[in-house]
């Protein structure tokens, strides 16, 4: 990586620094880094080791001055025996497999359709890329409304095309239907997520590829098989991770639409984090709570790099 | 980028053009509608916006607007025909529901620290991203790969994770609901994500330019602020957008963390309430007013959109 020039530069002896700007590289390289460091040091990294501390003792935010016990691995005990936090924890996976798949999916056969480079393309591609960069508080706030039974926009256009009674479902208050409406939005708001990545791995398969496939006489449907779909893995796979982090710790788009309810069945793993700390005051198990989830998408994320990792070899 | 016309071989040909572009179309037609719905609903009546059935078209109003704006009481008859005429035609049109404007709203307040948190956020974050980037792209830092995934894994962490003892760490140190510790905490997530996004457009910058001005007689880092810095400006202009887009939208922390005088945009949206339940045509005229500068910065940032949302890993 490194180029000769580069290594003499990296070895050139120190110069005296009387001189404006005149440091050495080892001095500005640390100088440059250090700030950052210290700072994500302090507000990352700091609450992080508090939070494992706080975790083994029954410390209650809202009670700062009652006294303060170690319990050890009671708060651990406690969480991986509530059958609440099961429930939290299967409320998240359905959440994160349904909307991944169909994002990928959606955004799959879109970044196909685009790849066509139709008369607008670029056009309408802006278009779809719009809700993702919207910010999931309010999208979930006015999507309550839009899913409003009778006078919201989505029971109407069901209505319209299915010939239901427009009042006769409610999608937030209903217990069969309440997951899989935090599902619909987070698919709206994020297949141009992965259509934007499909699309960039799709243009990055040289075009003599299937020049050869051609001469090859290769069926469009074996061409998709053995060229496009593995040469865009890797990419799929990359969007994959990062919307499986995001979803695993989705917050503030579930909280604002659904807040977990109706009772708990959209209760995702975050809101329950946020219920057991800022509402229950349960400092200590919340903490306890927080670290095994980190751990949880730390490990998966680590798990998945690897297979990815693999997939890009090949 | 490949030539077009380079593409005719690789097309499926049982699939033209048209109909591709015509399903591309009617996705992105559906996606917008939600949008656009609510756009038409700032321009509602409060009852207009919750009739039964869903009224596409209505007498346009700016009621939303103006209780956006305002704070609002009912009034007697007796009492608002004691007052003298109304002077303005906002003071009119609420006079017409028979109430008096009491105040301005928060909204002006939150907007300001929507803007006041969003820049200075990113302004830090850039300025320590850019130069953590340069010394990560130039220099041979001894651990740099393990240090840059520190840096990543930093946002892996669910954000209630951290509100906790950030929570309490801003209690002791007076922090709580002040811009400044908002500033500080979104500097602190954005930071990561500079420093990914500049190393990415440093590296792209070729060496040779500041070694050719460090032979001229330049320090490293006159070399850095001459050579280094004008070259990268597009890198940061895009990095910044996509820190102060964060900023803009981010609501765990605001809500844990604000409860009114550093109170941003997104924790105070679902709380305009009117008579009886959310005054949806002013929640709707905010959302309109909070989506459209992110509308301008995504058509802005279109080149680079790729590259902002997955931490530089894919480049065009």
């Amino acid at each position: 990586m490194s180029t000769l020039a580069e290594r003499a530069v990296a070895r050139a002896p120190r110069r005296p620094a009387f001189r404006l700007g005149g440091m050495s590289d080892r001095a500005i390289a640390w100088l440059f880094i250090t700030p950052s460091i210290l700072l994500l040091l302090a507000i990352n990294i700091f609450p992080l080791l508090w939070t494992i501390q706080l975790s083994f003792t029954n410390y209650r935010a809202n009670r700062p001055n009652a006294p303060l016990r170690y319990i050890g691995l009671a708060n651990y005990r406690d969480i991986l025996t509530d059958p609440d936090v099961w429930h939290a924890m299967q409320a998240t996976a359905h959440f994160v497999l349904w909307s991944i798949a169909l994002q990928v999916v959606l955004g799959f056969s879109l970044a196909l359709l685009i790849n066509r480079r139709f008369r607008g393309h670029s056009f309408w591609t802006t278009m779809i890329l719009l809700p993702m960069m919207l910010s999931p508080a309010v999208v979930g706030n006015f999507w309550t409304f839009l899913l409003q039974p009778q006078i919201g926009l989505f029971n109407s256009a069901v209505a319209f095309f299915t010939g239901a009674d427009p009042s006769s479902f409610q999608m937030i208050g209903d217990v069969a239907l309440a997951p899989w409406s935090i599902i619909m939005v987070d698919t709206w708001m994020w297949t141009p997520y992965v259509m934007l990545i499909c699309l960039a791995g799709l243009r990055s398969i040289p075009d003599y590829i299937y020049e050869a496939a051609e001469v090859d006489r290769a069926s469009p449907w074996r061409q998709f098989w053995s060229i496009t779909l593995p040469m865009v893995m890797p990419f799929l796979m990359l969007a994959i991770l990062f919307r499986a982090i995001e979803n695993f710790k989705m917050f503030d788009m579930v909280n604002l639409l659904t807040s977990g309810g109706p009772g708990s069945t959209t209760e995702v793993a975050s809101i329950t984090l946020k219920r057991e700390a800022f509402e229950k005051w349960r400092t200590g198990y919340s903490s306890a709570l927080a670290i095994i989830l980190f751990v949880t998408v730390f490990g998966a994320a680590n798990i998945y790099v690897r297979a990815l990792d693999r997939v890009k070899q090949r | 980028m490949s030539v077009p016309s380079a593409h005719s071989v690789s097309e499926l040909s049982s699939l033209p053009k048209t109909i591709a572009g015509i399903v591309v179309a009617a996705y992105a037609i559906i996606t917008i509608l939600p949008l656009l719905w609510i756009f038409l609903t700032g321009f509602k009546t409060p009852t207009d916006s919750i009739s039964y059935p869903p009224k596409i078209f209505s007498e346009p109003s700016v009621e939303g607007y103006v209780n956006l704006f305002t704070t609002r009481t009912r009034q007697t008859p007796e009492f608002l025909s004691s007052l003298p005429p109304p002077q303005t035609w906002y003071e009119q049109l609420v006079r017409s529901r028979s109430m008096v404007i009491a105040g301005p709203s928060k909204v002006l307040p939150r907007f300001l620290n929507s803007i006041v948190i969003g820049f200075g956020s990113t302004f830090l974050a850039v300025c320590l991203g850019t130069i953590a980037a340069y010394a990560f792209s130039r220099f041979r830092v001894p651990l740099a790969d393990d240090l840059l995934f520190f840096i990543l894994s930093t946002r892996m962490m669910p954000p209630i994770a951290v509100a906790i003892p950030i929570y309490l760490m801003f209690r002791n140190l007076g922090l709580t609901d002040t811009k400044l510790g908002m500033i500080l905490l979104y500097t602190a997530v954005n930071v990561s994500l500079a420093v990914w996004l500049l190393k990415g457009f440093i590296d792209e910058i070729p060496r040779e330019y500041e070694e050719a001005a460090m032979v001229d007689g330049y320090t490293r880092l006159q070399a850095f602020f001459k050579v280094v810095l004008p070259q990268a400006t597009t890198g940061i202009a895009a990095t910044a957008i996509f820190c102060l887009i964060f900023a803009w939208n981010e609501y765990a922390f605001a809500v844990l963390l604000t409860s009114g005088d550093a109170q941003t945009m997104p924790p105070f949206i679902p709380f305009i309430i009117g008579e009886g339940g959310q005054d949806w045509p002013a929640v709707a005229a905010a959302t309109t007013l909070f989506f459209l500068p992110i509308l301008l910065f995504t058509i802005v940032l279109r080149r680079h959109l790729l590259r902002g949302i997955t931490f530089g890993a894919v480049r065009k």
